[in-house]
C-alpha cells in the first residue's frame, strides 16, 4: 500500500514572526523556512508504517512555489520514496488544497493519506478534514496513536475531554497532533540520497482546479499587548491586591 | 437575509458551553434569525437546553442514534442539508467544531473562516495566524455561504433568558456511511472544573519537579474551587495528561483568575492565556518572561508559596 504525505513549506518553528510595519503582511524575507512540524510528523508515522513492513510506499507532495522543492527534498532524505510537486506561484487556499489533493489521490491511489493537523503559519486546520469529505472517506483527525491492521485503523485522537478512539476503514485521512512520535535526525548520506529520488512536477494549471471562492485579507496587524502589571513582595500583598478586585 | 445556524456541541446530555460563546459571536454579525442545530440520540434533552439561550429564533433538532457519539463523516452532510436554508453556519473552535466543519466547508464549496475573535461585519471577521502573533481581517466573498468556528476564549457566553425557542424536530437527511466507527473515549483529568470553561485556572509548569509533586497544584486549585491545567514542558515531562494543556498547541483560554506556577512563559503558553482576566505568576526566577504580561508577579520558591497561600485564600 502507499501512503501520501502532503508537506507545506512554512516558516521555521523557532521564527518570531512579525507584522510588517506597513500591515501588508508578516516579514518573510530571508527568514528560515522548513516542513510544516506537524506535516513532518505525519511523515515520520508513515515512515515508521513502512519500516513496520505495513505500506510499501510513502510519497511526499507539495503544492507550492519552486522553493518548495526544499522541503521535499529533506522529506525524501528522511525517507520517503518520491516526491510531487504541485507547482503554483499563487497563494494557496486550504479548498484549492483539498481540491489539487484529491487529484493526487486519485492519481496514485494511497491507502493513507497522512498530513499534519494544521500549518503554522495561518493556522487553518482544514486541509485533511476537507480532502476527506471530497474523496467520501473517513477522517481521524488529531491523532497521538494509529495501529494498522489490514484494512482498517485503530486511531487515538486529542480531543478537548481526552482521549478518543475512532476505528477507521482504509482508505482514510489521518492528520497527526504534537505527540504522535518524534521525527527523525537527517543524516548528511540520507541528504545526498535524496538528490537522486524522483521528483514529479506537475502544473497546477494542469490540474484543472476550481479554487472556489477566496477568503480575501484585507488587514494584518500585531496582537494587541497585554500591559504588564507589577511584582509584590509577599503572598500576604497578593491575597490583599485580589481581594480588592473581587476575584477572591 | 443574513441568517445564521450555529451547530450545537453536547457531551453526556449537556449542551457545552462553547455553544453559548458561539452564539456571542453570532450575536454580533446583526443577523435577522439565529437558529441551532442539536444533532443528539432520540429522547436527548439537549435541544430543550439550546431553546433556553437567549436569541436563539428556532432550535432544529435532528434526532438519530448514531449521534450519541457523533463523528464528522456522519454530521458533515447532515450539515450541508440544513445550511441551504442559511447564509452564515458557525460551530465552536473546540476540537469537536475543528474536526467538523471543515469537512462541512468542503461540501459546500468553500473556505472556512478558522478561530474568528472578533466579527467585523457579516463577512468580515478579524482571526490569529502564526500561533497569535499576527491577527489578520478576513472578508468572505458575496456569493460564498459564510462557514467558521467561533474562537471560545474571545466571547463571553450568552445568558438563558426570555421565552423558549420552538423545536423544530426533524429525522437525519443522510445515511451512515459506515467507514467511521467510535470505540470510547478515554478522561484522565479528574473530577474538578472543565479547563476550558473554568473562571478559575491554576496551572503548573515544569518547576513542579515531578507528578507527586504537581498534587500541589491539584490541592491549590481544589481550595480555589479551579480548574487544573499546565505548560506543555508538564506535559512533556509526564506530571499531567495530555489534555491539561495550555497553549497554542494544547487549550486556549480565558478565565477570570488564571495563577502561572512554576511557568516560565514560552510565547507558545501565553498564546493560550493572553484573553485571561488577570494573571498571577509565581515563579523562582525573576526574569522569566512569564512576569512581562503578569498582572501580578511574585518571585519566590512554590513550594514555599503555595502552602502559604493556601492558608491566606
Amino acid at each position: 500500500m502507499k501512503i501520501l504525505v502532503p508537506i507545506k513549506r512554512v516558516v521555521d518553528y523557532n521564527v518570531r514572526v512579525r507584522v510588517k510595519s506597513d500591515g501588508s503582511g508578516v516579514e518573510t524575507e530571508g527568514v528560515k523556512m522548513s516542513i510544516n512540524p506537524f506535516d513532518e510528523i505525519a511523515l515520520e508515522e508513515a515512515l515508521r508504517i513502512k519500516e513496520a513492513g505495513k505500506a510499501e510506499e510513502v510519497i511526499v507532495c507539495s503544492i507550492g512555489s519552486k522553493d518548495c522543492q526544499q522541503q521535499l527534498r529533506t522529506g525524501l532524505a528522511m525517507g520517503a520514496d518520491r516526491a510531487l510537486h504541485v507547482l503554483t506561484d499563487d497563494e494557496v487556499q486550504p479548498l484549492a488544497a483539498a481540491r489539487a489533493l484529491l487529484k493526487l489521490v486519485e492519481k496514485e491511489d494511497p491507502k493513507i493519506v497522512f498530513l499534519g493537523k494544521q500549518a503554522i503559519d495561518d493556522d487553518c486546520n482544514q486541509t485533511g478534514q476537507m480532502l476527506a469529505a471530497l474523496w467520501q472517506r473517513p477522517q481521524a483527525t488529531f491523532a497521538s496513536k494509529v495501529d494498522l491492521d489490514g484494512e482498517i485503523a485503530t486511531v487515538t485522537r486529542e480531543v478537548d475531554a481526552g482521549l478518543e478512539t475512532l476505528e477507521v476503514d482504509l482508505p482514510a485521512v489521518l492528520t497527526s497532533d504534537l505527540r504522535l512520535n518524534e521525527p527523525r535526525f537527517v543524516k548528511l548520506p540520507d541528504i545526498m540520497k535524496a538528490k537522486r529520488k524522483p521528483l514529479e512536477e506537475i502544473a497546477l494549471a494542469e490540474l484543472g482546479v476550481d479554487a472556489g471562492p477566496a477568503l480575501e485579507t484585507t488587514a494584518f496587524e500585531p496582537p494587541p499587548k497585554r500591559a504588564g502589571g507589577r511584582m509584590l513582595e509577599s503572598v500576604q500583598e497578593l491575597v490583599d491586591e485580589l481581594k480588592n478586585k473581587g476575584l477572591l | 437575509m443574513t441568517s445564521i445556524l450555529i451547530i450545537a456541541q453536547h457531551e453526556d446530555g449537556t449542551l457545552n458551553p462553547a455553544t453559548a460563546k458561539t452564539l456571542s459571536g453570532a450575536l454580533q454579525v446583526g443577523a435577522e434569525a439565529i437558529d441551532i442545530a442539536v444533532f443528539a440520540e432520540p429522547g436527548s434533552v439537549v435541544a430543550g437546553q439550546a431553546a433556553k439561550l437567549d436569541g436563539v429564533r428556532r432550535v432544529v433538532a435532528v434526532e438519530d442514534a448514531a449521534f450519541k457519539h457523533p463523528t464528522a463523516a456522519r454530521l458533515a452532510p447532515e450539515i450541508a442539508a440544513l445550511a441551504t436554508d442559511y447564509s452564515h453556519v458557525f460551530g465552536p473552535s473546540t476540537t469537536f467544531g475543528k474536526d467538523l466543519m471543515p469537512r462541512a466547508a468542503a461540501l459546500l464549496g468553500v473556505n472556512q473562516v478558522s478561530d474568528i475573535q472578533q466579527v467585523i461585519d457579516a463577512r468580515t471577521f478579524k482571526r490569529p495566524i502564526y500561533a497569535g502573533n499576527a491577527i489578520v481581517t478576513v472578508r468572505v466573498p458575496d456569493e460564498a455561504i459564510v462557514v467558521a468556528t467561533i474562537r471560545s476564549a474571545s466571547f463571553a457566553a450568552a445568558p438563558e433568558g426570555g421565552d423558549a425557542a420552538e423545536i423544530d424536530a426533524r429525522p437525519a437527511a443522510a445515511e451512515d456511511p459506515g467507514h467511521t466507527r467510535y470505540v470510547r473515549l478515554e478522561s484522565g483529568g479528574g473530577d474538578g472544573p472543565d479547563l476550558q470553561t473554568a473562571d478559575r485556572v491554576v496551572s503548573g509548569g515544569r518547576a513542579l519537579g515531578s507528578a507527586e509533586n504537581f498534587q500541589l497544584i491539584y490541592g491549590f486549585a481544589e481550595k480555589m474551587g479551579a480548574a487544573v491545567g499546565a505548560s506543555r514542558a508538564a506535559v512533556d515531562a509526564g506530571y499531567v495528561p495530555n489534555e491539561l494543556q495550555v497553549g497554542q498547541t494544547g487549550k486556549i483560554i480565558a478565565p477570570e483568575l488564571y495563577f502561572a506556577i512554576g511557568i516560565s512563559g514560552a510565547i507558545q503558553h501565553l498564546t493560550g492565556i493572553k484573553d485571561a482576566g488577570t494573571i498571577v505568576a509565581i515563579n523562582k526566577d525573576a526574569e522569566a518572561p512569564i512576569f512581562e504580561i503578569a498582572d501580578y508577579g511574585l518571585v519566590g520558591d512554590l513550594f514555599d508559596v503555595i502552602p502559604e497561600l493556601e492558608k491566606l485564600v
